[in-house]
């Protein structure tokens, strides 16, 4: 009796191992798309017209998840497929005014309570777009700005490799990052070409910024105020001409006794 | 004025200027934080929620089924009505519920609920109705066909035998024992999902292992004698 109870309790452990030892299975892809879909929570996209023609705003439930230009609208939606590895649809509704209003230059970005879906975006990217999105409309920064901002000065090329992979240009205004020595600099959303034009059509002037680093100014000063900024930045634009003297670098400006503006922050403060 | 992202998972908030960021973790959230999540934002998290338990229950839906195609079926009808049912809940059920438990025991009730349905089916067959296939399929033994040794591996093949006498059992036996050992879990929470007490769930899962035993070796007897 005893040897029998002996040999179940060692079978039952058996049973219990080789039940245990059965692999778990993986959901199919398809489960979670599927899922979402059927309560409703499928991603959506609107088309929405820009200086630089149509681009596609895909949005999930979570926020906006890509910004992309597409020569149709099935083009996209394979993109976007291939892309995130799940369908989307068109949204029947209109894009939100607040988006409508970002995309028309009517609000400030920072200003329009957008909701962002950067899933698969590294610390690192997140950090660097989250900086461009605090760049204003009408102004530019260097993308060595960007690096030094986000507490990694040496990481300017890495900063250029998180921008081009912006997967929401236009509304993350990657566009606003240009090289410090005054050229433009590429763009994801169809090159170099769009992102003057969107510069254009904020008030930046791309042509008279290309100008002025060509010929060796990279910031402004103002005599009066004994302070110095990237030539775009809002406060100086309007300085009076008498004011204004020009700097080949922030280090020329501090050895000629002025300060970084703390609205650009041209260079780091000290 | 703020504006919010959502990265990996779930969400979180941290801020910035200008700024309100829903930022989340590559690695799952906790039980906790994913309950407190569901009740801040039901539609944003519901998706953290399904990436978080999707190979879980579509695993023991596979388990309880024995095929393929009734297991995501199940589990897609499962994640559907737990967010149907979380739409209803004040923020507080939802933040007190006992997650894991309660998306189990919606994934076994779908289950039965299915296998009610194929019953019906096989009655139509009985009374010479025309659904006899599906119907005589639905009592064969599950993944039969994958189980013709054809070309796998012998561990494979034991595997998906004892996955498929698993699913021979009788539901209530099938359904303890897989919790207990297959998903691994405590028996408190066994009964819980269950709605059992304690005892009940313990002998279940008890007698579902002898019921085991003896399906295994009358399996291996059939063996030899076809051998």
């Amino acid at each position: 009796m005893k040897t029998n109870e002996k040999a179940s309790a060692s079978q039952t452990l058996a049973i219990a191992r080789s039940l245990a030892a059965l692999p778990r299975e993986r959901a199919p892809r398809s489960l979670l798309p599927a899922v979402l879909e059927r309560v409703g929570l499928g991603d959506r996209y609107w088309q929405i017209e820009t200086p630089i023609g149509r681009i596609y705003v895909a949005h999930s439930r979570a926020g906006i998840s890509m910004v992309s230009r597409a020569r149709s609208a099935r083009d996209f939606e394979k993109n976007f497929a291939s892309r995130f590895g799940r369908p989307i649809g068109p949204d029947p509704a209109r894009p939100p005014a607040n988006v409508r209003a970002v995309v028309a230059g009517r609000l400030r970005a920072r200003d329009a309570n957008l909701r962002f879906d950067l899933r698969g975006v590294s610390e690192f990217e997140r950090a660097v777009l989250l900086k461009a999105f605090e760049i204003p409309r009408g102004e530019v920064r260097p993308y060595s700005w960007i690096a030094r901002e986000i507490g990694h000065p040496e990481a300017v090329r890495a900063t250029g490799s998180a921008l081009a992979k912006n997967p929401v240009p236009v509304l993350i205004p990657c566009h606003r990052v240009v090289r410090s020595d005054g050229h433009i600099g590429n763009y994801s959303l169809g090159g170099p070409q769009n992102k003057r034009t969107l510069l254009e059509a904020e008030g930046a002037q791309p042509a008279t910024l290309e100008k002025l680093a060509a010929s060796g100014v990279r910031y402004f000063g103002n005599a009066a105020g004994r302070y110095f900024c990237f030539p775009t930045c809002g406060g100086i634009g309007s300085l009076m001409r008498e004011n204004r003297v020009h700097f080949a670098s922030g280090r020329e400006a501090i050895a000629a006794g002025y300060h970084p503006c703390g609205d650009c922050r041209p260079a780091a403060v000290a | 004025m703020s504006t919010t992202c959502v990265t990996e998972g779930f969400p979180t908030r941290f801020d910035s200027p200008g700024l309100r960021l829903v930022k989340g973790n590559a690695a799952m959230p906790s039980a906790d934080a994913l309950t407190a999540d569901l009740a801040a934002d039901l539609d944003v998290a519901f998706e953290t929620l399904v990436v978080s338990f999707q190979d879980r229950l579509y695993s023991f839906a596979h388990r309880l089924c024995g095929n393929r195609e009734d297991a995501e079926e199940v589990a897609q009808d499962s994640f559907v009505r737990a967010y149907r049912a979380l739409k209803t809940y004040p923020s507080d059920r939802i933040r007190a519920l006992a997650l894991q438990a309660w998306l189990y025991r919606i994934t076994l009730n779908v289950a039965r609920n299915k296998w009610r349905r194929k019953r019906v089916r096989l009655v139509s067959l009985e009374n010479g109705g025309a659904d006899g296939e599906a119907a005589r399929r639905a009592w064969e033994a599950p993944d039969a066909a994958e189980r013709r040794p054809d070309s796998r591996l012998e561990q494979e093949q034991d595997r998906a035998g004892l996955a498929s006498l698993v699913a021979t059992l009788p539901e209530r036996y099938r359904a303890a024992l897989i919790l207990r050992y297959v998903e691994g879990l405590r028996l408190e929470e066994v009964a819980t999902i269950l709605k059992q007490p304690l005892g009940t769930a313990k002998s279940n899962v008890h007698r579902a292992v002898n019921l085991l035993r003896r399906a295994i070796s009358d399996s291996r007897r059939a063996k030899r004698s076809r051998s």
